[in-house]
Order: C-alpha cells, then sequence, then structure tokens
C-alpha cells in the first residue's frame, strides 16, 4: 500500500492503494466517479477510456502508481448537466445513445482526436474509434453527434 | 426538465435509508405499501404528491430502449401534465408492482393499452375529474385539464396536488376508464428526448456498476474451466497472503472469493488454487449441427396440415435447402455486476435483471429466505439485450454477501461473461417445397432444431443458468417426445410458421399467406451450452431461414422478390410494410449483371410479422460484395417498422437502427466458438462484433402507424429481419446463396465456387 497523489478533472486526490491497482478502481471507488466503467479489463473496449495528458487511456491496464502528476480527464470532466462540453451537448442533441455504457470511450476517443487534428475526416476519426465498442450499435447517431461538433469546433477556429 | 439524475439522485436516497433500516416492523420486513402493490389498485401505479407531482410505478424498465422515456411521456399524457410532473420509479419489488420480465417486447403491448400503467394513468385521469366535478360544482365534461389544473367554463380551477395530494385514491383500476386516442395525443406521439441523456453524456448516470454501499466489499467469481466441471479441492492458502483478502466462498460447484477492493479480489481469484474434475468433452463445432439433428428432441407442431408429403410426392421440382445458425452473444460491453447486502434474515440486491420479482424468488430460495424478505432494487446495466449475466451475478452477488455477512459487490470478468452467458440458440431449419404450374407456392414443409439448456430462471429455476447449476440445481428437462397435433388458436412466437403460409388448425385460418399444403414442425434438443433470450430469440433464427428460402422460391420462379412475397399473402399489415418498404428504396424489378470479378452490387428484402401479431418490419438492404474477396459490405438499409401507435418516434428509430446495426454485425461476424472442453471466444477478440470504425450504411426507417390498433413491441422486429436481407441482397448481387450465417468472407468465396 503507498499514499499516491492524483490530479483528477481539476481536483486533487490523494488514496492509499496498491500501486498496481487498475486507475480504474481508483477512479470508481476511492473517486466515486461514474463516467468511467468496466467493460472488459483488457484495453479491448473503451468503456474506461480517460485522457491523461491529452493522450487516450484505457484506465483498466492502467496502474494508478504510474499515472504520477498527469492530470486525468473523465467524462464528467468535460462539461457538467447544467453546461455539457460541446461535444456533449451534440451527442445530446443527436440523442446518441441507448444504454450508454460505452460513452467514455466513444466521446473522449472523438475529443482526443479533434482535439488533435480539427479538420479530422469521417475516415480518421472512424479510424480512431477503432478499439471502442458499441453494442447496442448506436454507431450512425454517435458519428453524427462527432461530426456536428467537430464543424461546429472548425467554424470557432476559423479567424475572426 | 424533471431528468433521469434527478429521479436517481431521490432513487439513490431510497436506497441508502432502506439500506440503513436495521430491524422489522410488525407488517414485515420492508415498507412494501401493500396497496402499492396489487395490481388491482389504481394506489399501486399512480401517487399524486400535495406538489402536484404524479409518482408512476412501473414493472418494465429501461435498459437503454427508451422505455423509461415512453412511460413517463404515457402517464403525463393520460393525465394532462408535462412530462417534468411526472416521476418514474421502475422495477423495485418493494414498491413497484410485478411485471414478470421486462422482455420480449411484450412493454409497449402490456403497458401502453387498455391495462396495466396505461389504463390506471386513464382510471386516474377520470377520477381525478369526478372529484373536481364535486369541488368545481360542474358536470365532467364541462372541465378541461391544462398541465395538473382543472378549469370549468366560468374559469373555476383547482389543481391535482389540491384535489388529492398526499392521499390514496383508494379505487381499483376502471377497466372501461377510456384512453386518450392518439388523435388527442399532445405528448405521446412526440419525439421527447429520452429522459437519460444528459446525465448519460456527461457521465453523471447511475449504473449498478456504480452502485456503492456503506461497509461494502468486492467480489469475483472462480468458474470451472468447461461444462460440466466439478470441484476437486480449493487450496485457501494460496490467496491468504494477498493483502485486503477476506474470504474464499464454495458452495459445492461455486467458487468465489472476497475482499476489501476490487484489485484483491482480482488478484485473489486469479491466484486462487481450484482442482477442477473436467466434465465431458463437448461436441465438435464443425459438426455442431449434425449433432443437434441426432439428438433426442421434444417435438411441436405449429401446423400441419396432413398433406405435405403427398403434395411434395406428387410434385416435380422439389426444392430443398437447409439452413443453420450458429451460437451468438448478449456480449454486453460492460461485464455484468450486482451488489448484494444480504443480513440474517433480510437482503437487498441491486441488480440489473430483467426480472425482479423472478430474481427475488430465486434469490429468497438460495438464502433460504422468504421472498418478502428479499428486495431487488433494479439499476440498470450494459445494455443486456436479453438474457446476459445480469441474473447470474445477482444470484452470486447474493452467496457472497451472505457468506460474509456485509455488502457485496460483484463484478464479473470478460471471460466470466462470455464463457458462461446464455447463449443465442444454434439451430438448424430444413425447408422442402415446390412450386405450382401457376408460379404459386403449392406445399412448405419446414422442420427446424433448437438448441436448448437452461432459461431465464423464472420465479424458481436457477439451475437455468450457471449460477444455479454450481449449486446443483437442474435446467429445465425438454420433454422428449412427439408432437401432439396442433390444436386451438395458431401460436406462432417463434415464428417458425412463415408469413405465407395460412395456418390452419382444424379448418380455422389465421396465418398471414395463402399456402395450404403446410407444415411446421420444432426438435427442440439438448445443448451443449446454456441458452437464453438473445434479441429475437429464435424468431431471427427462424425468419433467416424462412425469409432467405422464399428468395430461393421467389428465384425458381422467375419472380421478383417483393411481387412474388405480395403473390403469397393476405395479411394487410405484411403487405402494408413490403410496399412501403419497396416504394421508399424505389424498388423495381430488375436484372442484376453479376459481375465475375470487382464489387458486385445486389439488393434483398425480408419482412415478418414478429411473433404472428407483435409488430411487422420489412427490410431492404442494398450490399456490395467484393467477388475477389469475399467481403460483404452492405451500404444502404431501408426498412418500414409497423407497430401500430408509435409512443415516441426518436426512440422507435433508435431501436430500429440500432436493431438493424447489431443484426448486421450478427450477419457479418458474430459467432461462438469452443474446443473440445470450453468455450473459447471469450472477449473482443475472439469474438468478433463491428466496432466504431466500420463504415457502417445508412439506414432510412419508415413508419407505418394504422390507427385504432392496439401498440405492439417494436424492439425486436427490424433485427428479425436483417440477417435475410443481407443473405437476400447477396443473392442478388452474385447469385450465390448463403446458407449459413456469419456471412465471412470465407463462407462467401466458398458460395461463389459453389454456384
Amino acid at each position: 500500500m503507498k499514499q499516491i497523489a492524483l490530479r483528477v478533472n481539476g481536483r486533487s486526490f490523494t488514496v492509499t492503494v496498491d500501486p498496481e491497482t487498475p486507475l480504474l478502481f481508483v477512479l470508481n471507488d476511492d473517486l466515486g466517479l461514474r463516467g468511467p466503467r468496466f467493460g472488459c479489463g483488457m484495453a479491448q473496449c473503451g468503456s474506461c477510456t480517460v485522457i491523461m495528458k491529452g493522450q487516450l487511456v484505457r484506465s483498466c491496464v492502467m496502474p494508478v502508481g504510474k499515472v504520477g502528476s498527469n492530470e486525468i480527464t473523465t467524462l464528467e470532466g468535460l462539461g457538467t448537466p447544467e453546461k455539457p462540453h460541446p461535444i456533449q451537448q451534440a451527442f445530446i442533441d443527436e440523442g446518441a445513445s441507448q444504454c450508454g455504457f460505452c460513452l467514455s470511450g466513444v466521446i473522449l476517443t472523438a475529443k482526443a482526436v479533434l482535439d488533435g487534428k480539427p479538420q479530422a475526416s469521417d475516415d480518421e476519426i472512424r479510424t480512431a474509434l477503432g478499439g471502442v465498442l458499441c453494442r447496442c450499435f448506436t454507431h450512425n447517431r454517435m458519428l453524427r453527434a462527432i461530426r456536428k461538433y467537430a464543424d461546429a469546433n472548425k467554424q470557432h477556429a476559423l479567424p475572426a | 426538465m424533471h431528468s433521469r439524475r434527478d429521479f436517481l439522485k431521490t432513487g439513490g436516497a431510497l436506497v441508502v435509508s432502506f439500506g440503513a433500516v436495521t430491524g422489522l416492523n410488525a407488517q414485515g420486513p420492508f415498507d412494501t405499501h401493500p396497496s402499492h402493490i396489487d395490481p388491482k389498485k389504481l394506489d399501486s401505479w399512480l401517487a399524486v404528491g400535495a406538489d402536484g407531482v404524479i409518482t408512476a410505478y412501473t414493472g418494465k424498465c429501461d435498459f437503454g430502449q427508451g422505455i423509461f422515456t415512453a412511460q413517463t411521456q404515457l402517464v403525463a399524457e393520460e393525465l394532462g401534465v408535462s412530462v417534468a410532473r411526472v416521476k418514474l420509479i421502475q422495477c423495485d419489488t418493494s414498491i413497484t408492482p410485478d411485471q414478470g420480465t421486462t422482455s420480449g417486447s411484450q412493454s409497449t403491448p402490456t403497458n401502453f393499452n387498455a391495462q396495466s400503467l396505461g389504463l390506471a394513468a386513464a382510471t386516474a385521469r377520470e377520477a381525478l375529474l369526478n372529484l373536481a366535478a364535486d369541488q368545481l360544482a360542474n358536470p365532467v365534461d364541462k372541465l378541461t385539464i391544462k398541465d395538473g389544473v382543472i378549469s370549468s367554463a366560468e374559469g373555476k380551477h383547482i389543481s391535482y396536488g389540491e384535489l388529492l395530494g398526499g392521499k390514496h385514491f383508494n379505487l381499483p383500476l376502471n377497466a372501461n376508464a377510456k384512453r386518450r386516442s392518439p388523435a388527442q395525443w399532445t405528448l405521446l406521439g412526440q419525439p421527447v428526448p429520452s429522459l437519460d441523456r444528459t446525465a448519460l453524456m456527461t457521465g453523471q448516470f447511475e449504473f449498478v456498476h456504480s452502485i456503492r454501499v456503506p461497509g461494502m466489499l468486492h467480489g469475483r467469481v472462480v468458474r470451472p474451466p468447461g461444462m460440466g466441471a466439478s470441484v476437486a479441492s480449493v487450496d485457501e492458502r494460496s490467496v491468504q497472503q494477498i493483502p485486503g483478502f477476506r474470504k474464499v466462498v464454495v458452495r459445492k460447484n461455486f467458487v468465489g472469493v472476497v475482499a476489501e477492493t476490487q484489485h484483491a479480489a482480482e488478484r485473489a481469484a486469479r491466484q486462487l488454487a481450484v482442482r477442477w474434475n473436467l466434465g465431458p468433452e463437448l461436441p465438435p463445432q464443425k459438426s455442431i449441427f449434425e449433432h443437434l439433428q441426432k439428438q433426442p428432441s421434444q417435438d411441436a407442431l405449429a401446423v400441419d396440415s396432413g398433406n405435405v408429403e403427398q403434395a411434395l410426392a406428387a410434385a416435380n421440382n422439389v426444392l430443398r435447402a437447409r439452413y443453420t445458425y450458429p451460437y451468438q452473444m448478449h456480449g454486453s460491453v460492460g461485464a455484468s455486476c450486482a451488489v448484494a447486502d444480504v443480513k440474517a434474515n433480510q437482503a437487498t440486491i441491486w441488480s440489473a435483471t430483467q426480472s425482479v420479482y423472478p430474481t427475488r424468488s430465486v434469490i429468497a430460495k438460495l438464502l433460504d429466505l422468504p421472498p418478502d424478505n428479499v428486495r431487488v432494487v433494479y439499476v440498470r446495466g450494459s445494455g443486456c439485450y436479453g438474457l446476459n449475466g445480469a441474473d447470474a451475478v445477482s444470484f452470486d452477488a447474493a452467496l457472497l454477501s451472505h457468506a460474509v455477512g456485509r455488502p457485496v459487490r460483484l463484478q464479473f470478468s470478460r471471460q466470466d461473461e462470455m464463457m458462461w452467458e446464455n447463449l443465442g440458440a444454434a439451430c438448424v431449419v430444413e425447408h422442402r417445397a415446390a412450386l405450382a404450374p401457376d408460379g404459386t407456392i403449392a406445399v412448405w414443409d419446414r422442420e427446424n432444431w433448437v438448441a436448448s439448456l437452461g432459461n431465464r430462471p423464472g420465479y424458481d429455476r436457477p439451475g437455468n443458468v450457471i449460477s444455479g447449476m454450481l449449486l446443483g440445481y437442474e435446467p429445465e428437462a425438454l420433454k422428449i417426445g412427439p408432437a401432439k397435433p396442433p390444436a386451438g388458436k395458431l401460436r406462432n412466437q417463434s415464428n417458425t410458421v412463415p408469413s405465407y403460409f395460412a395456418g390452419c388448425i382444424n379448418g380455422a385460418c389465421s396465418g398471414g399467406g395463402t399456402i395450404r399444403a403446410e407444415r411446421a414442425l420444432t426438435h427442440t434438443v439438448r445443448s451443449p451450452f446454456f441458452t437464453g433470450p438473445l434479441r429475437s430469440p429464435l424468431r431471427i433464427q427462424n425468419t433467416f431461414a424462412t425469409e432467405c428460402f422464399m428468395d430461393e422460391l421467389s428465384a425458381q420462379a422467375k419472380a421478383d422478390p417483393v411481387e412474388f412475397r405480395l403473390r403469397h399473402l393476405n395479411d394487410v399489415r405484411v403487405i402494408g410494410v413490403i410496399q412501403a418498404a419497396a416504394k421508399a428504396a424505389g424498388w423495381e424489378p430488375h436484372s442484376p449483371s453479376r459481375p465475375k470479378t470487382g464489387v458486385a452490387i445486389g439488393r434483398g428484402i425480408a419482412c415478418v410479422d414478429y411473433e404472428g401479431g407483435n409488430g411487422y418490419a420489412a427490410l431492404i438492404a442494398e450490399v456490395n460484395v467484393d467477388m475477389d474477396t469475399g467481403l460483404v459490405h452492405p451500404t444502404r438499409f431501408v426498412v418500414a417498422v409497423d407497430c401500430g401507435p408509435i409512443s415516441n418516434p426518436d426512440g422507435l428509430t433508435n431501436q430500429t437502427e440500432g436493431g438493424i446495426l447489431q443484426g448486421m454485425s450478427r450477419a457479418l461476424v458474430e459467432e461462438v466458438t469452443w474446443d473440445n472442453r470450453r468455450i473459447t471466444s471469450v472477449d473482443w477478440q475472439s469474438y468478433q462484433s463491428l466496432h466504431l470504425d466500420y463504415d457502417m450504411p445508412k439506414v432510412d426507417v419508415v413508419f407505418v402507424a394504422p390507427e385504432n390498433v392496439p401498440a405492439l413491441g417494436a424492439g425486436e422486429t427490424a433485427i428479425t429481419v436483417t440477417p435475410a436481407a443481407i443473405g437476400n441482397a447477396i443473392f442478388d448481387a452474385t447469385g450465390a446463396r448463403l446458407r449459413h450465417l456469419p456471412f465471412t468472407p470465407e463462407r462467401v468465396k466458398a458460395a461463389l465456387a459453389a454456384r
């Protein structure tokens, strides 16, 4: 057991855990976060996705001891129900969910890709989502929401 | 707007306060509000608060199919209040009526017609109007309702809260209470955004995976290495040094571990030294269908005109075909999870089960408690599409909590989930049919073999899923023996009877079609694996075989597949969806070019009268087939759906699109695999599913919504026709007939070579 300091969604936490503990379990059990969820424990489905230093991380296979001082963002770190992040708002507007279990993987992956390349094409976005699984098959609505967000973002990025 | 999150906040508070309750009162362990449970009483379904908020109680729960929102609309519509004024509580055995299982496309038929929740809401509206008539000294027909306020023409008004706030109705459901008709609807029929959306997108939504109870420990199970294996020995010393380890729980062949953290529980489950006696070897995968066809069977005849052998013997050009359908998985994206808090004489289980009351009953049996001392609270899990691991994990969590006397959260591993779920059944269908000289089908005989082991556990069958079997309970036994002659009304729950059959039993013909020399015989045989309802259970298997064979007959008759279907149909609703889909897709008779190399383009149609009267769909699939690689790529779907009056068109579209794309994944890539001992498709590399990188086709959804008919199910109709529509499109493109799912490139190439 070890004391570990974490920065998650802009706040600081200290937890006392085995450093080998997957980050996901710490986020769920110690920090009470609901966004990242256990799907497979093998980095195959994306349900546990978080963003660390701008990079996508499968928190089910990331030992918490390896996180260091890197800032972690989970789905609930993007926006709030009162003030959703624009990509969350696009998903709300398009009704891009059924059970919704997979959404951390879908939304955070799309956001990270578009943060890195705002002009990403649909093919590029889809390719980036290759490791993300939605078993309700809400694919079309999700892609539509992502496109809507990307297009709005591109407009904002244009010089005034 | 009253969001799902707000509901859960209050729901969560309720849960926690219940968890803190100790000691039993004289009426029983829980404040179950007996009046809230008798389904004949209005107070079981609805309550009016002093603040005018309508609390509604339903036994049909939302897994993501949108029924929470639709039921909220239903109550709001009947009571003349805004959606925001309705607080819906779903599936909690202490406060909601027992509506069995939320499954089988039955939520809409059950709660949206003249019974149950819909009737309760209509009864409540009339009761409130009657109360207001007294108070306002006006006859009911002079009163109007606006957002929970009843007014008279001269401007007197009174609110629901003032009329009844906090008091019981003390009325029975009135079977004659008039439901509002679709023509009067202002809220039902509207695309109200699903109420869970904002909480889901912002990561706030409470899944069963997020439930945390004070004092809670963490569990994992240790499953056998294959079917039929039994525990030889368990060495607890192998895990005792793991920090946070608490207990090994062994009950017959059930093995589990409990620890203070998930990490410690996972380590203990991995490290625990268990010696197993192996069970019998499994039948080889490559000959599974032959194996199934050789087993002793429980037979049933849905229809039998008695003259099919004669008619086939008299015909020349009898067309025969054998269709096979593999085992497939629910494969929920989240591995199943439940939280159980078992005390000396009572238990609470937070579960994603589709069946809170049956689950309560089974858990009571496993724990040897009276059912009234067990409370099962539904909390959404990962989408289930039928019987996934939700019931099994709830049973197991209860066992672990019972063993340690503390609340336990049990999370299955991916392998626990996929190796031991109740699979969608493997199925064989053999057809024989012949055309008459006029180009109509003269005779059609259809015989199918269905693999079956276990099912939903129901109220008293724990052995129908792995958890119960490990404890020594048997799955429900098949009644091996020949079929009785068909009697009574035509039953087509599993869609064994094609829509084109006249469906005559003792002179009464209630099938959808014209074929009178007809037989549908089913052999149910023991499966080597657990099976259970998977979205469109047996309906998708049967419809794949029927609708592709119909296409074969159409080709033999050199007819257009749409026209050929219509030639054999009387049912106006099946005809209606076919015509609507054909029109929307711009379907015209054509002669496919069928190139030898490059990309071949084709289109195919399939239709269904789901379960014989529970929804109608016709789907046209357009596909590209790469003649060199055998790769099939659907490029467009056009579907027409008729489920009667539509509660929420946005929800229906979402379900229909999702159903079709899920059906496409099942048609193209999904197949359970095994070796001589165990299922080997146990993760997302070994079990294929189309991930989000797949270039999904556009789905155009057309509604056919006749008036003055009951509301029907809609979550399973579109998926049912998808594999057949794709198979028929492949034939159209290439002339190759695919009779086995999934349509992998290898199978497509083999079929191309066999043309």
